[in-house]
């Protein structure tokens, strides 16, 4: 199973560029039809299950406004 | 013990170096990008304290309100020169400039070649977007043969404008330069070879190596008319063949460097 992520997207400093949903390969990403920010721009957001938490949308983002999280599984013998 | 089935580790989250305000470039703009790099590696190599950057005249004027670190702003085109001036009075200080191929290429193209060639030890982001972006997108020494800018309306010109100027092929002739590179923010996979090279540059100046310089081929979606996405394909398609992403001077001293 391919693993699990989530992304946050720091709503107010988020430019509504779209280069993070052209960016991830799960396509995953769109940016908020229903809202806009104080600056007047759509904010990205998850819109799928599928995010693997790989970072390539936070590689690209001029605005360092995405955090990404994967799940870590714990080590089986760990318990 | 009572963990968590499973539990979430943070793969990436905004350096520290990155102060936390709004910037004021256009969407999609890849200064933005560059910012980023330039605070994580900060972030990383433990600079925050030490650095001192010198920003431009160009759209990266305020780019002392975004980096979380001591900055001045220098005459268009001269921070090489007020780099030089802080670096030597402060030696123990990590001194960069930060500058856009209008005014790193145009007005402050002396500046930039006599650091250059001094060999000071300093350390140059260069921004090539291929126009002057903040005064509205007019013609730079950068502009491609045939494109158009505000200044160039039916492309430009090399008969009467001239040849496109390659900074780094340049300034990798000169003895005194250790480290000159050129890479692009066009999409990941480059962004990563990136922010290596500018690890590299600021190691190169850590270790007192001397001139180093990292050419990022860069968009401006405003100025090109274009979509932020668009702008990443044009770059791809127009500036690449133009200025080939490369190492253009690595000092031997600079190649042994293990970091
Ligand atoms: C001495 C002087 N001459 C001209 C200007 C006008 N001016 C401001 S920004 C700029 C060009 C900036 O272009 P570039 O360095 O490519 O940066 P960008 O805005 O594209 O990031 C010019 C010519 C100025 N501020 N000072
Ligand atoms: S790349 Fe960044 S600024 Fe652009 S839409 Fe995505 S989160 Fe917003
Ligand atoms: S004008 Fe161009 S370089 Fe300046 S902020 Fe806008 S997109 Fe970026």
């Amino acid at each position: 199973m391919p693993p699990k992520g989530r992304i946050e997207v720091k709503e107010i400093i988020c430019k509504g560029c779209g280069l993070c949903v052209d960016a991830c390969p799960q396509h995953v990403i769109i940016l908020a039809e229903d809202r806009i920010n104080a600056k007047g721009y759509h904010p990205a957001e998850l819109s799928l299950d599928g995010c693997t938490g790989c970072g390539i949308c936070a590689i690209i983002c001029p605005e360092a406004a995405i955090t990404v999280y994967r799940q870590v599984a714990p080590a089986k013998e760990n318990q | 013990m009572t963990s968590q089935p499973i539990t979430e580790q943070v793969v990436y989250q905004r350096p520290e170096a990155l102060s936390d305000v709004n910037t004021h470039y256009c969407p999609g703009c890849t200064h933005g990008v560059a910012h980023r790099l330039v605070a994580e590696v900060i972030d990383e190599m433990n600079l925050r304290d030490k650095a001192i950057g010198v920003a431009p005249v160009g759209c990266s004027v305020f780019m002392y309100n975004y980096m979380d670190f001591d900055f001045v702003v220098a005459a268009h085109g001269r921070a090489p020169a007020m780099a030089t001036g802080i670096k030597r009075c402060l030696p123990d200080r990590f001194v960069l400039t930060y500058q856009g191929d209008g005014d790193l290429a145009s007005i402050g193209m002396a500046e930039i070649v006599h650091a250059a060639t001094r060999g000071e030890n300093i350390s140059v982001i260069f921004i090539n977007n291929s126009n002057y972006g903040m005064t509205g997108g007019q013609m730079a020494p950068t502009t491609l043969p045939g494109q158009k800018t505000t200044s160039s309306p039916l492309g430009r010109d090399v008969e009467q404008q001239g040849f496109p100027i390659r900074v780094s092929e340049m300034l990798a002739k000169l003895d005194g330069a250790s480290y000159i590179v050129r890479r692009s923010l066009h999409d990941p996979k480059n962004i990563r070879q990136a922010k290596k090279a500018i690890r590299t540059a600021f190691e190169t100046q850590v270790r007192g190596l001397g001139f180093s310089m990292v050419e990022l081929l860069s968009i401006c979606p405003t100025n090109w008319n274009l979509t932020p996405v668009d702008s990443m394909t044009w770059l791809e398609d127009h500036m690449i063949p133009y200025y080939p992403v490369g190492d253009y001077k690595v000092h031997p001293a600079v190649a042994e460097m293990k970091i």
